[in-house]
């Protein structure tokens, strides 16, 4: 019985656990929805066959400092500032964190 | 002894899932083995279906494309100019099995029944779905040139579809005497590839500078402006000043007929006959969206602007260039972006969870010449007037931009085509 109670409280604390750090919960699809577009020039993930830079697994800091001085034309670039407007700073970070975690 | 073990467990979780409709977060528990049938094989449906893998790879996804190679319209005008070959605009499916378990089928669906949930194939096979998305592309509007009809096009070639007809148009510009007439002859929009026509005009001008100098190309235009125009035409009497002659509508451009035996085009009282005709004429949605009742009276689907869903036949979604996606272009690009967008709505709509944020994109660049590009872009959101381009952002690029962009739009072109086609089958 004392096994049975102890192996009940793993369990729960494990599923207690889950439900505290959002393992399980709802899908945040916002990250995907706004940076699988990008994908359509920098490749599936970030992750360029050709000419156009990769952009998987570079840390986020980076692509953040260099989306927000694409945005404030201060980087120059050919198609990234028009884009690169298109977003809030806040959007910037979360695509940011999917490119640089992206496997 | 008891023990804990898994059934005790999800039955604590049913709890808890219970829990969540009193205000607990709830535990996400996909809907495994949803089956979703994609019609369409080209920049929307394929990306589409592998999206919908990648979001959930429990999903029966069944991808139905009437050909084995895929050939894409972009990069098309690359081959007429002669920089590339056939085989660089064709792909195969077999990733898209092989690595992201889709179910390819290579057949043509023939009727959609919406209340059944079943489509049955040329092939005589019936597939069953719980979603279903088309993304059949366009069809012609012929005959609304008088004398220009699918036999016509044998002659006069449209090559607005990959493959054939692009073959067909390259013979014949190499078959063409130097000093020869082309004509294009672009229609109103909207259209399949606005830039399109004039990418064409510079690449095949490109071919006959080179090769065929004292030849013409005169553009009969049904419309009085067009995408990314300023910079199409400073290129043009930069690069083609006597070899590209561009007529607006509204000064003899629209055509009246033509006469496809002689080669001949008639436009605004006007008789011009040619070397090479490539007519593109008005278009529609491809022939399914019709015969499955999802068209409206201009011809294209109307679909709901956040989850592509038909509005007029529910559990159909309607992705690329045969549905209205509000200021979206009908581009390879934008309805590669619908694919991602209509695959993570139906993922999300049957978990019964929410996308959280609509957000599409458009890049689409264009070649002048082999080293000289041009591009336009749009980042669109969908607001209360539907799918917009976000204000401040987006739009061509400048006018005076330095030599040096143009030379990397060309490298960048190619590579946007790397990347777009390796995110469809790779």
């Amino acid at each position: 019985m004392k096994q049975k109670s102890l192996r009940i409280t793993v369990v729960m604390s494990a599923a207690i656990f889950m439900w505290i750090s959002g393992v399980g919960m709802a899908a945040d699809y916002r990250p995907a929805m706004l940076a699988n577009p990008c994908a359509g020039c920098h490749g599936t993930d970030g992750a360029s066959p050709g000419s156009i830079p990769s952009i998987k697994g570079l840390p986020s800091s980076y692509l953040v400092s260099a989306m927000k001085a694409f945005k404030a034309d201060k980087r120059k670039g050919t198609v990234m500032n028009r884009i690169a407007k298109g977003y809030t700073d806040e959007e910037i970070e979360l695509m940011a964190k999917h490119f640089s975690s992206a496997k | 002894m008891n023990t804990i073990d898994r059934r005790h467990f999800l039955k604590w979780l049913g709890t808890a899932s219970a829990l969540s409709a009193f205000g607990i977060p709830s535990l996400a528990f996909p809907k495994s083995g949803a089956r979703i049938v994609v019609v369409g094989g080209g920049f929307g449906g394929a990306t589409c279906a592998k999206y919908l893998k990648r979001f959930d790879s429990s999903l029966s996804v069944t991808l139905i494309s009437d050909t084995k190679k895929f050939i894409t319209c972009p990069f098309s005008n690359a081959v007429l100019g002669g920089m590339k070959k056939m085989d660089f605009i064709t792909h195969g499916y077999e990733k898209l099995s092989s690595v992201h378990g889709v179910k390819v089928v290579h057949d043509t669906v023939t009727t959609v029944d919406s209340s059944a949930k079943k489509i049955r194939t040329a092939g005589g096979k019936s597939f069953s779905y719980d979603r279903l998305v088309l993304s059949p592309g366009i069809g012609f509007q012929w005959d609304a040139i008088e004398g220009y009809n699918e036999a016509a096009s044998e002659s006069m070639p449209h090559s607005w579809h990959g493959g054939s007809q692009t073959v067909l148009l390259r013979k014949q510009l190499e078959a063409m005497p130097n000093g020869g007439l082309v004509i294009i002859a672009p229609p109103g929009n909207p259209f399949r590839c606005p830039p399109g026509p004039y990418e064409r005009a510079s690449l095949i001008a490109h071919y006959l500078k080179k090769n065929k100098p004292r030849s013409k190309i005169l553009i009969l235009d049904a419309k009085d402006k067009f995408s990314k125009q300023p910079l199409f035409q400073d290129a043009w009497d930069e690069f083609y000043p006597d070899l590209i002659e561009w007529v607006p509508g509204s000064q003899g451009g629209k055509l009246d007929r033509v006469d496809a035996k002689n080669m001949t085009v008639y436009a605004s009282g006007d008789k011009h006959k040619a070397d090479v005709v490539n007519i593109i004429p008005p278009q529609k949605a491809a022939s399914i969206a019709f015969s499955a009742g999802l068209t409206n009276k201009k011809g294209w689907c109307p679909v709901n602007q956040k989850t592509f869903e038909s509005t007029v036949k529910p559990g159909i979604h309607v992705i690329g260039d045969a549905s209205i996606a509000g200021k979206m272009p009908k581009s390879g690009f934008a309805a590669s972006s619908q694919g991602k967008v209509c695959a993570a709505e139906i993922v999300a709509g049957l978990r019964g969870e929410s996308v959280g944020i609509s957000s599409w994109v458009n890049t689409c660049y264009s070649l002048v010449a082999p080293d000289y590009g041009i591009s336009v872009a749009a980042v669109y959101r969908l607001t209360d007037k539907g799918i917009m381009p976000v204000k401040g952002a987006g739009g061509v690029g400048k006018r005076d931009a330095p030599l040096q962009q143009r030379r990397m739009e060309a490298v960048y072109a190619e590579g946007w085509y790397k990347a777009i086609t390796a995110d469809m089958f790779g």
